[in-house]
């Protein structure tokens, strides 16, 4: 090693090995192998697994997921830019109580948040309340497609957030004045001076929101009811219900191989600035 | 011509700039000068649009300016650290204003080209502007609101971001641009050299009001304030009182001093009343040293002396810059006298110092420096 101090990397690099590439490397193995008759794994190697996943009915699956995940995203990025401006443009003062507000999802217990949306879109909940006194009686939002968007869209918000507003701290302000001054509209100042320099944390944001989104099962478990199946509920299902350990591993290696679709977008774009 | 009418802002219960109204002649250089905090870069800011008045107006030719937002204003600024967009490349950065108001692409190319050919940066074009020095960088923005075809020039502290060699060459490109130009330009600064050396007439500012605006001669040589007085150079302060009063002059008696008799010209913002508490005030380099052995200066008629010991003295190599003390006088006298071949002067030396009252100026007592 030429540069000192790469071996303090080591530490790191053994624990990636040992608990991220090796039970990756096994999943890949068992992608290729044979779901016995009882659920177990017979050591044999086939590519039956990769066919399957072709079947008509798991590609609705996994266009829905895209579609959710792109649609929280898209959300995400709509709210939170925003969001992230009015933050990072906060005085000094409301900053830091901003940025602790935005954390509290981080902070609260993932189950009590899922079951207090449900009860807020529920039949009995505010909403169903307020939607009755406008005559729509009896509407529940719940176990539905869109209570799952809500409830993804509320959780993975701070992950769209905060890489903004990292950004926007670094920008320079008088950038925007200097637009102006010579002729730019608010829309223009956006597009022409903000946008392209605090791309790299928009991607970020969208990237950290998109990822975690496609792989989801908690959630559409949670607010989805039975109706809402989604990647990440088919491969909990593979694993644990339908015991076809290979199937489900499958399934797992193309949910990689999306994110990482996922990442190499992100990269050529970054590249591009 | 832009004329400011009793502008005023205040921020957050602070007063930041107090009623001030000011005339700027068209191909005027006009300088806003005063310590950090005295409302010249908010009276800068309001001239661009990135601030509304509380009150009073802005017109240019005549027309109100403070109603049209800034992107619609005929005026373009040079911010204090250039504000450069750094995705961009020089050129881009030069075209960023026409390229908004959709200039077909010919001549966008050669007004660019044209500017930067101005400020000698021609070759520049493709260059990343976070890889260009200081100066460029200056260069790039100055082009770059100069292509816009302002018809005034707004300018942040452009040059306090450089350092001293590269600040002084600029203050003289800077200087010759505007005068081949004959734009007009709003030049705000807190250091006092720029503003003398640049500017065809200069406002003295201090907590949010104009303490005296006028010619950098006048400013220096008849200051109106004591503010103005200690702002701009050193000034020596003697108090005293209005003894008489004629047509022509007023006679001040200074204690230790004596009576000297000023040129009302030396004395227009000064009480004329006898009686009423003023200050007399002499530059440095206007205080001479009474030499008996050469006889010379010569001690003339009308002149006035005094004698000081020397406490300090500091070489400058052109000059020496002395401080001499007299226990009837509050504070250190200064004086700055040419480093000839003669002795040098030294610390307890007594001297007697001359000077020619028509030279002094003569303010009111009250106290703001």
């Amino acid at each position: 090693m030429k540069a000192h101090g790469h071996w303090l990397a080591l530490p790191l690099f053994a624990w990636m090995l040992t608990f991220l590439a090796v039970p990756l490397g096994l999943v890949a193995v068992y992608s290729f192998l044979h779901r016995g008759p009882y659920g177990n794994v017979v050591w044999e190697l086939t590519g039956a697994n990769y066919a399957r996943l072709l079947d008509p009915l798991y590609l609705t699956i996994y266009a829905l997921s895209l579609r959710m995940a792109l649609a929280v995203t898209a959300a995400s990025l709509a709210i939170g830019l925003p969001l992230a401006l009015a933050v990072a443009r906060a005085p000094a003062k409301w900053r830091t109580p901003a940025m602790l507000l935005l954390m509290v999802p981080f902070l609260s217990n993932f189950v009590v948040r899922a079951y207090a949306i449900k009860i807020l879109l529920g039949s009995d909940g505010p909403l169903a309340a307020l939607l009755g006194a406008f005559g729509a009686d009896g509407v529940s939002l719940t176990d539905s497609p869109l209570a799952v968007w809500f409830g993804m869209l509320t959780n993975y918000l701070p992950f769209m957030v905060l890489p903004i507003v990292v950004a926007l701290e670094r920008f320079d302000f008088t950038l925007i004045e200097a637009a102006y001054d010579l002729g730019a509209t608010d829309g223009q100042a956006m597009r022409r001076v903000l946008l392209p320099l605090v791309r790299a944390g928009i991607l970020s944001g969208c990237l950290l929101t998109f990822v975690p989104a496609l792989g989801e099962f908690m959630i559409p478990d949670l607010l989805g009811g039975a109706r809402t199946m989604l990647l990440g509920n088919l491969i909990t299902e593979q694993f644990l219900k339908a015991r076809d350990w290979p199937f489900g591993a499958a399934l797992v290696m193309l949910l990689v191989a999306l994110m990482g679709a996922g990442f190499w977008w992100q990269q050529r774009w970054e590249a591009d600035g | 011509m832009l004329e400011l009418r009793n502008l005023t802002k205040t921020y957050a219960g602070k007063p930041a700039v107090r009623g001030v109204s000011l005339t700027i002649g068209a191909g005027e250089f006009f300088s806003l000068l005063g310590p950090s905090g005295c409302g010249k870069t908010t009276l800068l800011r309001m001239l661009a649009g990135f601030e509304t008045p509380d009150a009073g107006e802005i017109l240019l030719d005549g027309e109100r300016l403070d109603t049209v937002p800034p992107h619609r204003r005929a005026c373009n600024m040079i911010f204090q650290r250039y504000a450069l967009f750094p995705h961009l490349d020089v050129a881009q950065n030069v075209g960023f204003g026409l390229a908004l108001r959709k200039t077909p692409r010919a001549e966008l190319k050669t007004r660019v080209e044209e500017t930067m050919a101005l400020v000698e940066l021609s070759g520049f074009e493709g260059r990343k502007v976070t890889s260009l020095s200081g100066g460029e960088q200056q260069r790039v923005a100055i082009a770059r609101a100069l292509v816009m075809r302002p018809r005034f020039l707004l300018l942040d502290e452009p040059l306090s971001a450089l350092d001293l060699k590269l600040r002084q060459k600029m203050q003289v490109e800077l200087g010759r641009l505007q005068r081949r130009l004959g734009l007009t330009f709003v030049f705000v600064t807190h250091a006092q050299d720029e503003a003398l050396s640049l500017s065809d007439r200069v406002a003295v500012m201090s907590r949010g009001l104009v303490e005296q605006a006028g010619t950098p001669r006048e400013i220096y040589q008849r200051p109106a304030s004591a503010f103005v007085a200690g702002f701009i150079g050193t000034s020596n302060a003697f108090a005293g009182r209005v003894a008489a009063v004629d047509g022509e002059a007023l006679t001040v008696a200074c204690g230790l001093i004596g009576e000297v008799r000023v040129p009302l010209a030396q004395a227009p913002t000064a009480p004329k009343a006898r009686g009423a508490a003023v200050r007399l005030l002499l530059r440095p380099e206007q205080l001479r040293v009474h030499d008996d052995a050469h006889g010379a200066p010569a001690l003339r008629g009308g002149s006035a002396a005094f004698v000081v010991r020397l406490t300090d003295v500091l070489y400058r190599g052109a000059t020496y810059e002395l401080l001499g003390e007299n226990p009837d006088l509050p504070g250190l006298v200064n004086l700055t006298v040419t480093a000839g071949g003669g002795a040098a002067p030294a610390a307890g030396d007594c001297l007697t110092l001359v000077y020619d009252p028509a030279e002094a100026t003569v303010i009111g007592a009250e106290d703001r420096a």
